[in-house]
């Protein structure tokens, strides 16, 4: 219905595309259903304990609110300036033959995803097609249905922002998640591999992951688990991070790996992409709160956590070795982010720095863990994303408050912080956190397994030597003779 | 022709000094190494990694026979600190010289 021809009647390629897939979409689009979707997921996926908790979630008839709507919309253009900022952090720990392909793993799924998103990727993650706890549809293929005519139909009952920010600005996750994975596998994947890595994937892991956890499926507060994860703990960090682990394993160290490590080529560049992180994350936590009024508190935990993740890894590192480091500080804070990003908007303040210095303590351990094993994921995203996930998702269990968990939105998550209290909530994300170990690192593991068939995964020990940059791309980032 | 390698910081006390004896031109780049000094060690992420070459400037600056003790003196002057990593001078004769814009040859083109 957004799509109106230009010519009617004739047989311009556009109509006939436009009839096929009206024809092709009939049987899966109902915006009625769609308007509903947050409550009608759940009865349409038949799970008795969600029948329970749906009973409490009669959620206000929607209209669109436009500060609401204008968080969403702030909120994307925040997280996707995390993707180049992201490609900053690890580009700066690579040498400088390979700080290119590294960057471009990143700043290339702008491209990829942004496009496969809007095609089927959101369609798989929050459509209601199919029915089920673990995956949606393909009604809403091609943003077809989302928005209404103008762009401004509300997302859902309860929901006041319009559907088509809420499309975008999950696009946005799921633009960073698989770049995320990059960091583990640097200066030896062949690029080629990479591509349709990322592509299988989004559509594979990612979506199912996205409709498990918020699009009302099987993990979510809708479903039977009934874990919380604010704005993403376990779909993007423990997801990417799982993934990145059994990559870093299926493809191996690098040749020069760990005989001759390099240091980062580029701490400024390192400092730079946290920054940009830091900055972008208030989009990804603050705007998850979906509403612009209660927006305050998940910014502020954002923040505070960040801060709190920093202060710790520095302090660690002045105790330990005598110095605090940049690549320290920039490294504690990306790790607060991680930790709060399950539980930004479910706690308070002073819970929100217990979890940046818990989750920036842990990581350290993991990095240290992680050296001594002599385990080549390069850039520590296990480390990092989901080490820091873990934590934080588990935490998020133990110190949400009861007020900022509403049974209207949340309500199975509700009833368990109810009757079980914090500890029952714990074991809730404990599941929740186990299902995504295992879904996520055997699908990963499988998809890598099946792409290994078709062409090799890394490239030769010569084009490694010559660096990616190059090899991958036929450039070069800092050529000397440039006068 | 002297070959000072010597610590980045001091680069530009030693120019000070050369250019003092009326020595007014020279060549200067970047290079890394080691020496008696050995590496230094980094931490990033709490991990520790010994960098084998560690920076120091290059001067090449060619003087007529007789400024050659002077200039020596000057650089050693100016760049000791007495730790080790001070750097090292090397001096080698020129067989000729030229200037590109007026062909001129020998001490006139120094």
């Amino acid at each position: 219905m957004a799509f109106v021809p230009l010519v009617s009647g004739g047989f311009t390629p556009l109509t006939v595309f436009d009839r096929w897939r009206r024809r092709f979409l009939a049987g899966v689009h109902d915006p009625q259903l769609r308007r509903s979707a947050f409550v009608m997921i759940g009865i349409a996926a038949g799970l008795a304990p969600l029948m329970a908790g749906a009973a409490h979630a009669a959620l206000p008839k929607a209209v669109n609110d436009g500060a609401d709507t204008l968080l969403m919309l702030i909120g994307s253009a925040l997280v996707l300036l995390m993707t180049p900022g992201l490609a900053f952090f690890y580009g700066g720990f690579t040498r400088s033959k390979n700080v290119l392909n590294t960057m471009m793993m990143s700043f290339f799924l702008m491209g990829l995803i942004g496009v496969l998103w809007v095609v089927i990727g959101y369609s798989l993650a929050f459509d209601t097609g199919f029915k089920s706890p673990f995956i949606g549809g393909l009604g809403s293929m091609w943003m077809n249905g989302v928005g209404g005519e103008f762009g401004d139909a509300p997302l859902a009952d309860g929901f006041n922002l319009s559907a088509s920010s809420f499309a975008l600005f999950q696009g946005m996750f799921a633009i960073i998640t698989p770049a995320l994975i990059s960091g583990a596998i640097v200066e030896r994947v062949s690029f080629k591999a990479w591509f349709w890595f990322c592509l299988i994937w989004s559509l594979l892991i990612y979506s199912p992951m996205a409709k498990m956890v918020w699009g009302g499926g099987f993990l979510g507060p809708f479903g039977s688990v009934g874990a919380i994860d604010f704005a993403g703990g376990t779909v993007v960090h423990i997801a990417s991070g799982v993934a990145a682990l059994v990559a870093a394993a299926i493809i191996g160290e690098r040749s020069t790996w760990p005989n001759s490590k390099r240091p980062p080529h580029n701490v400024p560049f390192i400092l730079l992409g946290a920054g940009l992180l830091w900055f972008g994350w208030f989009g990804f936590n603050g705007a998850s709160m979906f509403a612009a009024k209660t927006a305050g508190y998940p910014f502020l935990t954002t923040t505070t956590s960040a801060s709190a993740g920093l202060l710790a890894w520095c302090l660690i590192e002045w105790f330990k070795d005598g110095k605090p480091t940049a690549v320290g500080a920039a490294t504690g804070a990306v790790a607060g982010l991680v930790g709060i990003t399950p539980a930004a908007g479910f706690v308070y303040i002073p819970q929100s720095i217990l979890i940046g210095a818990l989750t920036a303590i842990a990581c350290f351990i993991a990095v240290q863990v992680k050296a001594a094993i002599k385990f080549d994921d390069s850039l520590d995203t296990f480390m990092v994303h989901g080490v820091g996930g873990t934590v934080g998702a588990l935490l998020a269990g133990l110190l949400a408050a009861k007020s900022l968990v509403p049974a209207d939105y949340f309500p199975l998550s509700a009833k368990i912080l109810e009757e079980g209290g914090n500890g029952g909530l714990f074991l809730a994300q404990f599941k929740a956190v186990l299902f995504t170990y295992g879904f996520v690192g055997l699908g990963t593991a499988l998809i890598l397994w099946f792409l290994k068939l078709f062409m090799p995964l890394r490239v030769n020990e010569n084009d490694e030597e010559r660096g990616l940059d190059f090899v991958a791309h036929g450039e070069e980032a800092y050529d000397p003779m440039t006068n | 022709m002297i070959t000072a390698l010597v610590r980045p910081s001091k680069i530009d006390a030693v120019k000070t000094a050369l250019v003092a004896l009326e020595i007014v031109g020279m060549t200067v780049s970047d290079v890394r190494g080691f020496g008696r000094q050995k590496g230094q060690v980094e931490r990033y992420r709490g991990n520790e990694f010994t960098v084998d070459f560690i920076q120091k400037s290059k001067i090449v600056v060619v003087v007529d026979d007789t400024k050659v003790e002077t200039a020596i003196q000057a650089i050693i002057k100016a760049a000791r600190t007495g730790e080790i990593g001070d750097g090292k001078i090397f001096v080698n004769s020129v067989e000729t010289a030229i200037r590109i814009r007026t062909g001129d040859r020998g001490i006139l083109a120094i």
